[in-house]
C-alpha cells in the first residue's frame, strides 16, 4: 500500500533500523525501515535519510508487532513529498558528497588555455545551446563544437546525462565539457541535483564547466564541475579565449622581439663605430705629440721670460728697499743732525754768554750809579756817626758834642756837633 | 598545430621574449632567439587564423555513435 504522512519520534538504534510513527492530523501508525532488507539499491532512495518532521510517501505493508499487540508498517521504499522534502534531499546529498571530497578543490581539474573541441551536455534546442554557440563564435570563431543532446528535465533526464558524459569521454579531442540548462524550479533542476550526475562529472577525464540555473541556482552539478559559471553565456566565455586579445598580445610579442633586435643591432653597430672612431692613424699621433712639444716648449720659453722679468722687478724692488736703509745715509743723517745741534748749541751759548755780558753791564752801571764816591765826586758827603760809623740821616741821629765823620770826595773830616 | 600546444607556445614566445630584454645575449644568441620567436609567433598566429569550426550533434546510428552537423548551427554566417 502506498501511503503518506508526518515523521516523528524517529529513532535510529544501533541496529540500523529506523523506527518512527507515521501521522497525519487525525492518525497514527507505527513504522519502521528494516536495514537493507533486500541489499542495496533495491528500494527507491535508500540513500535518502527520513528525519524527524518530514514528510514522506511510502510504500508499505502492515503487519502486527506481537509483542504489543499493535498494526505497524514495514516500510519498502520511501521518498520525500512536497517542495521542502526535495530541499532536504538536496541538503543531504550535498552534504554527504561534499564529506566525502567530491566538491574539493583539489580535485578541480584546470581547463585548457584553448580548447580544440568542446562538448556540450545539453538540450539541442532553445536558448542555452544557442547563448553557447554564439558566444563562443563571437570569442574564437574556430573552435569545433560536439553537442550531446539531452532532456534536461524531468524522470530520464539524469540517466541521459550520466550517458551523455559516457560518450564525451570517447572523443580524445574533446578538451572541455560544457554542461548547461536555463534556470527552473528545484524540480526542473533535479535532473542536476541527481548523486548520478555529480558522480559522472567527478568521473570525467575531461574538465566540466556547469552552468546551470541563473546566477542564484546553485546545483549539486555545479559543486561538483572543475568550474561553475553563473550562466550558459558565461561558461561559454570561460571555456573559449578572446581571439582578438591573443592575436594582440601575439601582436605585441612580436613587436617586442623585433624591437628588441633592432636594438641589439643598433647597440652593437654604434659601438662598432664608436670603435672606429677611437682606432687613430699613428701618424696623426706623431703630428699631434709634434703639436703639442710646440705648444709645451713655446709656453715654457714665454714662461722663463715671464719668471725673469718678475724677478728683476722683484730685485729692483728689493734694491730699492736696501738703498732706503743705506746706512752711510743714516751715518750722514746724523752727522748733519749732530752739526745742527752743535750750531743751536753754540748760539744758545753765545746767546746766554750775550745775556749774562749784558747784565753783567747793566749791574756794572747800576752799581757804578749806586758807588758812593761817584756822589761824592759829585759833591755830596757823607756824615758817619762815630765811633760807631752809622751813617746819619737824620739830625735825631746824633747829640751836642758828638764827634762825627764827614766823608767827601777826597778824604774825610773829623767834626763835632756843635749846634743841633 | 594542434590548439593543445598553443598556450605552451605562447608561454615560451613570453618567456623568450622576457629573456631576450631582460637578459644579456650575445648577438648570435639575439638573432637565435628573434628566430624562434618568430617561428612561435607564426605557429601561434596559425593557430589563430585556422578556418572555420564545425559545430556537430552526436547521434546514435544503430549501436553505433556517430556525429553530424548541428542543424541549429545555421545562424554562422
Amino acid at each position: 500500500m502506498r501511503i503518506e504522512g508526518e515523521v516523528s519520534n524517529l529513532r535510529r538504534p544501533p541496529s540500523g533500523h529506523v523506527y518512527f510513527t507515521l501521522k497525519d492530523t487525525k492518525s497514527q501508525i507505527r513504522a519502521v525501515i528494516f536495514r537493507n532488507p533486500y541489499g542495496a539499491g533495491k528500494n527507491g532512495l535508500t540513500d535518502f535519510a527520513v528525519e524527524e518532521g518530514m514528510s514522506i510517501v511510502c510504500l508499505a505493508r502492515v503487519t502486527v508487532y506481537p509483542p504489543r499487540g499493535e498494526y505497524q508498517l514495514i516500510i519498502e521504499t520511501v521518498e520525500p513529498r512536497g517542495l521542502g522534502a526535495l530541499q532536504k534531499a538536496f541538503e543531504q546529498l550535498k552534504t554527504r558528497l561534499a564529506a566525502e571530497g567530491l566538491f574539493s578543490a583539489e580535485r578541480k581539474k584546470r581547463l585548457p588555455f584553448l580548447p580544440q573541441r568542446i562538448g556540450v551536455i545539453t538540450s539541442p534546442s532553445g536558448a542555452v545551446i544557442r547563448d553557447i554557440l554564439i558566444v563562443t563564435r563571437r570569442r574564437f570563431p574556430s573552435v569545433d563544437i560536439l553537442i550531446a543532446p539531452t532532456r534536461v528535465q524531468g524522470a530520464e533526464a539524469s540517466a541521459e546525462i550520466v550517458k551523455a558524459f559516457g560518450y564525451l569521454q570517447l572523443f580524445d579531442d574533446i578538451d572541455v565539457i560544457i554542461i548547461a540548462r536555463g534556470g527552473g524550479s528545484l524540480e526542473d533542476l533535479a535532473p542536476f541535483n541527481d548523486e548520478g550526475v555529480a558522480r559522472a562529472i567527478a568521473a570525467s577525464r575531461i574538465p566540466v564547466i556547469s552552468a546551470v540555473g541563473h546566477e542564484t541556482d546553485f546545483t549539486i552539478a555545479d559543486f561538483t564541475a572543475d568550474l561553475r559559471a553563473a550562466t550558459p553565456s558565461a561558461a561559454a566565455e570561460l571555456a573559449v579565449p578572446r581571439r582578438d586579445e591573443l592575436l594582440n598580445s601575439l601582436e605585441g610579442l612580436r613587436g617586442r622581439l623585433t624591437e628588441h633586435l633592432r636594438r641589439q643591432l643598433k647597440g652593437r653597430r654604434e659601438s662598432f663605430t664608436s670603435l672606429q672612431q677611437r682606432l687613430r692613424d699613428p701618424q696623426r699621433r706623431l703630428i699631434d705629440a709634434r703639436l703639442t712639444l710646440d705648444d709645451y716648449s713655446e709656453r715654457i720659453k714665454l714662461a722663463a721670460i715671464r719668471r725673469r722679468e718678475m724677478k728683476s722687478g722683484e730685485l729692483a724692488g728689493l734694491a730699492l728697499r736696501l738703498n732706503y736703509r743705506d746706512p752711510r745715509a743714516v751715518i750722514e743723517g746724523n752727522r748733519a743732525a749732530l752739526r745742527e745741534r752743535r750750531r743751536l748749541l753754540q748760539a744758545a751759548w753765545e746767546r746766554l754768554l750775550a745775556l749774562q755780558r749784558n747784565r753783567a753791564e747793566g749791574a756794572s752801571a747800576v752799581l757804578a750809579s749806586l758807588d758812593p764816591t761817584a756822589v761824592l765826586k759829585r759833591g755830596y758827603s757823607i756824615a758817619r756817626r762815630l765811633p760807631d760809623g752809622r751813617i746819619i740821616r737824620r739830625a735825631a741821629d746824633t747829640a751836642l758834642g758828638q764827634e762825627i765823620e764827614i766823608l767827601i770826595a777826597e778824604g774825610k773830616l773829623g767834626a763835632k756837633i756843635t749846634r743841633s | 598545430m594542434s590548439k593543445e600546444k598553443f598556450e605552451a607556445m605562447l608561454a615560451k614566445l613570453e618567456e623568450l621574449v622576457h629573456r631576450m630584454e631582460t637578459g644579456e645575449m650575445t648577438l648570435e644568441e639575439s638573432l637565435a632567439a628573434f628566430e624562434e620567436g618568430i617561428k612561435l609567433s607564426r605557429n601561434c598566429s596559425k593557430t589563430l587564423d585556422e578556418a572555420q569550426r564545425k559545430v556537430e550533434i552526436l547521434l546514435h546510428d544503430g549501436e553505433k555513435l556517430t556525429s553530424a552537423p548541428f542543424a541549429g548551427a545555421d545562424d554562422e554566417p
